[in-house]
């Protein structure tokens, strides 16, 4: 057995390590917590939201090791070992030399309006990285079908599948 | 979401020690269904096993076929070159199921276990046959739009959700197990069950027993085949009806039919009357037409999902002359040809 908490009953807490934006981070967390609250509530990365809460709109998303997925859905505990990268990274996985910029599709978001209220926007943005990391998703057709599991209520869509393909066309994914 | 005690094992019998005879034990691995369950308070496990760490994420070459670890996730199934060339049936059902994260997280051996998406099932404050044994159904006579017209009971007219599943079901998957009493196959078509008086257990893997493995066999169908699936929306929606359909011709005769439906009963629905009327027939309309309505004349709609009968012997139809085309339904392309 690799990992166990203890004696049935007790309200015994693991350690983990994590690898969150680019900081190793030793954790102890009750099994019960989800990557998404880990995040928000106990390390101050609200960056990622919490929409539904049940993986069904995707304000949540992350990347876990490159791949997008939702926080939510997902228990810290068993993310032991990886490499999870929020909003708050994006940044990080292309800053150039002597330049504080941002992620190129979070600034084609900009550029292209791609959100109104704002609150999906962080999910979109990692599910996009996700996509592109991923690399199926070529046409518009596909990547609408790649991102429909982002819902943006403000109906923002367009302008989304607008920012992901300029910055796919650029082939400057990561 | 209750508190419960978690244990990671490394190989699969000590998975299976851990799950042992506990009732409340519960195996976990992408969790996209079960953590929802949780959140629901419909499942409240006394202990989590995450088997995330098994040695079950292999595709390998089985026997002229594939075997699929239990681990490997949709994501990785969909575009798994091999699936992709030899079982395109398989990719594209798991393509229309879910989003783009949720693949990324589900398992192959999860996806056939995820519970029913019933209203009621997921709602503690109403009875439910499936959730709380003899409290009854309240779909029945409620509101029951996405339910079941083909193998009902009584006591519950859930449907099962994968659509994964229902090409499985297509191409006679086997489903590799492994439990207490040693390891066991089980044909697709006799793992998950009808409702009956039973409608608790969804599926015949037997107390303890945990799946290890799928099996495709060598016939992939990679030449005529179609996943049809409509729903209230263009994706990231369950099925109303789905259809996989695989056939092999001779020019323009059937020389074996396969069909299973989604979104219309307990389990992934097949009818091997209607497949062996396809078989030595010409692949026309009318063919098509006469294996819909025998797959439907036992149809039996409820009070509000009647609709289904109509839009599943047109989907039949359609997916039959999609597949015999060789034009299987875009995944990406919403447009019905």
């Amino acid at each position: 057995m690799l990992i166990d908490s203890g004696s049935p009953g007790a309200v015994g807490t693991i350690g983990i390590t994590l690898t969150i934006n680019g900081e190793r981070r030793e954790l102890q967390v009750a099994p019960w917590t989800t990557l998404l609250d880990l995040l928000r509530e106990r390390l101050d990365l609200t960056g990622t939201k919490k929409g539904c809460d049940h993986g069904q709109c995707g304000a949540c998303t992350v990347l876990v090791n490159g791949t997008r997925i939702n926080s939510c859905l997902t228990l810290a505990v068993m993310k032991d070992g990886a490499e999870i990268t929020t909003v708050e990274g994006l940044a990080g996985l292309t800053q150039r030399e002597g330049k504080n910029s941002l992620h190129p599709i979070q600034e084609a978001f900009v550029e292209h309006d791609a959100f109104q209220c704002g609150y999906c926007t962080p999910g979109q943005l990692c599910s996009s990285v996700g996509l592109m990391n991923e690399g199926y998703a070529k046409t518009r057709d596909e990547i609408r079908e790649a991102m429909s599991g982002n819902i943006c209520r403000c109906g923002a869509y367009t302008n989304i599948v607008d920012a992901i393909e300029e910055v796919m066309h650029q082939g400057d994914a990561r | 979401m209750n508190r419960f005690d978690y244990v990671r094992p490394s190989t699969v019998a000590e998975a299976v020690q851990a799950l042992g005879s506990d009732p409340a034990a519960r195996f976990i691995a992408g969790g996209t269904n079960l953590i929802d369950l949780m959140k629901y308070d419909v499942e409240r496990p006394g202990k989590l096993i995450d088997i995330t760490r098994l040695p079950l994420a292999e595709i390998e070459e089985r026997d002229g076929g594939l075997r699929i670890g239990a681990l490997v996730t949709n994501a990785t199934l969909a575009y798994d070159a091999r699936i992709r060339e030899r079982y395109p049936l398989l990719a594209d059902a798991i393509l229309a199921g879910a989003s783009a994260q949720l693949r990324n997280a589900a398992s192959t051996g999860g996806n056939l276990l995820q519970r029913t998406r019933c209203y009621y099932f997921y709602d503690t404050a109403t009875p439910c046959n499936k959730r709380e044994p003899g409290s009854g159904c309240s779909a029945i006579g409620g509101v029951n739009r996405i339910h079941a017209i083909l193998g009902t009971s009584g006591h519950c007219i859930a449907t099962h959700p994968s659509d994964m599943c229902v090409a499985l079901a297509a191409l006679e998957a086997v489903v590799q197990v492994s439990g207490p009493q040693g390891d066991r196959a089980i044909p697709f078509a006799e793992f998950h069950r009808l409702p009956g008086d039973e409608p608790s257990r969804d599926t015949n893997l037997a107390a303890g027993e945990i799946i290890v493995a799928i099996d495709l066999p060598a016939k992939g169908f990679a030449g005529h085949h179609t996943y049809l699936k409509l729903r209230d929306r263009l994706s990231y929606a369950f099925a109303l009806v789905s259809v996989a359909a695989a056939l092999e011709l001779d020019g323009q005769t059937i020389r074996t039919a396969r069909l299973a439906l989604g979104g219309v009963a307990h389990k992934p629905w097949r009818n091997t009357q209607a497949e062996a009327l396809l078989q030595g027939k010409p692949a026309t309309r009318e063919t098509f037409k006469a294996a819909a309505d025998l797959i439907l004349r036992e149809a039996k709609p409820q009070s509000t999902n009647g609709f289904k009968i109509e839009l599943a012997r047109r989907a039949i139809v359609r997916g039959l002359e999609q597949a015999a085309a060789g034009t299987p339904q875009s995944q990406s392309d919403k447009r019905i040809q």
